[in-house]
């Protein structure tokens, strides 16, 4: 078989494999990605033609109270979440490191499984837990506080509980990655340091620490990006409020498109959130490299 | 006992009590739904899981869509599962093995749609689909959760690792790239091509937005969004919520407990982690 053809039957079969995917890519992520560039300077509605208004839409986001809100709230939540669940995920994953056999694979197990229930079925489950009536967890709020909250009617209580119900949520991953990194540390560094007389404290902060901090990196960067991802807890546990003050960017995203029938200033407040997550990852990501490697 | 011992066998209760903390919401769950409404309300009632009511699971079999939204939700799930592996392993052999022009950027294209958050896409993809008449049916759920980018990428990821001597030896028995893709490359990486049918198949099943947003009419919503129907049509019946909430989650809690270890490498590759 000469070069040429096979050079041109490899062309088809590239283009045979590759067809499908680049074709679902295309339609469904390239074109919409387009689309909502393109509807972030027009009028439209959700659905239906729109006017082009150049930027008027984004002149009225930097004058929309309601935005900086949900910007806010968006901030605070990853500050309530990011850094507090590296650190449970961390200390967990460190336990769990400690023990051995079946014991181990239990407590995994259990520290793991929230992590693949549906977001509704957490919701639910927690609500229920936190219910102001006959929630069990009441009496505990009720010994710190001294009377009962309904919590996610409550404009102080709101953010930092829906921050618990998401870090119980979805912690399971992260031990899982700080756990594969604690295995990837050789034991003789250990070894080495123990016989150097390092104490416990040492060995952590000397050896554990920086060995793990590229997992922790990854898991600080993973985190901070999904959580400013935040809709489905907030829309299902408290709408928004009270008062908006769980109000965040995908929620006013939703309220503008699906409710407000504003298509064209649902998609720039989409715009936004796209911009920061970008920004806040590529920053992100160069500062914990330089953190990383002054270690 | 050396006092070693005993001090590894206390950290390991401590670890246990605290792990029992964390997985208490399902205890309460499951003890809240094995319980007569009445009692659920009841002063006093105890933790203990002292009753095995099953009612409230068949009042609510028997009186939602519950089973609709079961058939709807393994259906898109499997279809989804079925539809990005194979696309994604035909994509991820083709930038791995084969040299074609666009095929770098192909790749840079596939790794930066990492850093798209779908969201931002869901008011555009909702106008495609009801442009394309899919509000309200399977297509309209399936079709904008078939771009799973880390699919193509953990596969090219094995598919480079594959020695060319046996890419060679198939050639000169006269095989073509299909028969070497789904003979030599597929039969090698089933352990991966399991974990990740398992983790997009757990994702799809768990989306709640997308399917929130083109499902409006409740024989079409899947799980996560039915069940949120539910919620307001019951009132305030705390055991039939939670035997709902249960059932919603027993096929993934199943499937994990099953598969766990599949599912804890499906974890980890798909972060870039190897374990």
């Amino acid at each position: 078989m000469s070069t040429a053809k096979r050079r041109r039957r490899e062309l088809r079969n590239a283009a045979l494999m590759v067809g499908p995917f680049v074709l679902i890519l295309l339609i469904f992520f390239l074109y919409p990605t387009y689309k909502v560039i393109a509807l972030s300077f027009t009028d439209a509605p959700l659905i239906g033609e729109g006017e082009w208004i150049g930027l008027a839409n984004y002149a009225k986001l930097l004058n929309d109270k309601l935005f900086y809100t949900s910007i806010w709230n968006n901030f605070y939540f990853v500050l309530l979440t990011v850094i507090p669940t590296t650190v449970i995920a961390l200390l967990i994953a460190l336990a769990v490191s400690k023990l051995k056999g079946r014991m181990q694979a239990l407590i995994l197990t259990l520290f793991f499984l929230p992590y693949v229930l549906p977001v509704s079925v957490v919701t639910l489950i927690w609500a229920w837990m936190l219910d102001f009536q006959f929630g069990i967890l009441q009496p505990l709020i009720e010994a710190v506080t001294g009377k009962s909250v309904p919590v996610f009617k409550n404009p102080h209580w709101v953010m930092p509980m829906i921050a618990v119900v998401t870090i119980w949520w979805t912690n399971g991953f992260n031990v899982l990655l700080m756990i594969a990194g604690l295995r990837n540390i050789p034991t003789d560094l250990y070894e080495a340091a123990a016989l150097d007389g390092a104490t416990a404290w040492q060995r952590f902060w000397r050896v554990t620490w920086p060995l793990l901090w590229p997992v922790t990196a990854l898991v600080l960067t993973l985190q901070l990006i999904l959580q400013l991802k935040l809709f489905d807890q907030v829309y299902l546990l408290s709408k928004g409020g009270p008062f908006n003050s769980s109000y965040v960017v995908l929620m006013q995203m939703y309220r503008e498109a699906f409710q407000l029938n504003n298509g064209g200033y649902a998609s720039a407040i989409a715009m936004v959130l796209f911009l920061i997550i970008v920004i806040v990852s590529v920053l992100q990501f160069q500062l914990l490299r330089i953190g990383g490697r002054r270690k | 006992m050396t006092a070693k011992q005993a001090r590894n066998i206390a950290f390991s209760a401590l670890v246990l009590i605290a792990a029992a903390i964390w997985i208490f919401p399902l205890y309460w769950a499951l003890t809240t739904s094995l319980r007569s409404e009445n009692r659920v309300v009841s002063e006093g009632a105890g933790v203990l899981m002292d009753e095995l009511n099953v009612s409230a699971y068949i009042d609510v079999l028997s009186n939602s869509k519950l089973p609709m939204w079961y058939l709807n939700s393994v259906g898109t799930s499997l279809i989804i599962t079925v539809i990005v592996l194979i696309t994604g392993m035909m994509c991820a052999y083709a930038l791995s093995q084969l040299r074609f022009p666009g095929r770098k950027a192909l790749y840079l294209i596939v790794v930066g749609s990492f850093m798209v958050p779908v969201p931002a896409l869901y008011v555009a993809q909702f106008v495609l689909m009801s442009d394309l008449g899919l509000i309200n049916t399977w297509w309209g759920i399936i079709l904008p959760q078939l771009i799973v980018p880390v699919v193509v990428i953990v596969y090219k990821q094995f598919f480079d690792a594959i020695p060319k001597e046996m890419r060679e030896a198939v050639l000169l028995d006269g095989g073509g790239e299909f028969t070497l893709l789904f003979k030599l490359y597929l039969p090698l990486n089933w352990g991966i091509t399991a974990a990740l049918a398992i983790i997009t198949f757990i994702s799809a099943w768990n989306n709640f937005f997308w399917p929130f947003l083109v499902v409006t009419s409740e024989s079409m919503m899947t799980i996560p969004v039915g069940i949120t129907q539910v919620n307001d049509s019951f009132g305030v019946f705390y055991a039939r919520m939670m035997a709902l909430a249960l059932l919603a989650a027993a096929p993934v809690i199943i499937g994990y407990l099953i598969f766990q270890k599949r599912v804890t490498e499906a974890v980890m590759i798909s972060a870039g982690v190897k374990g």
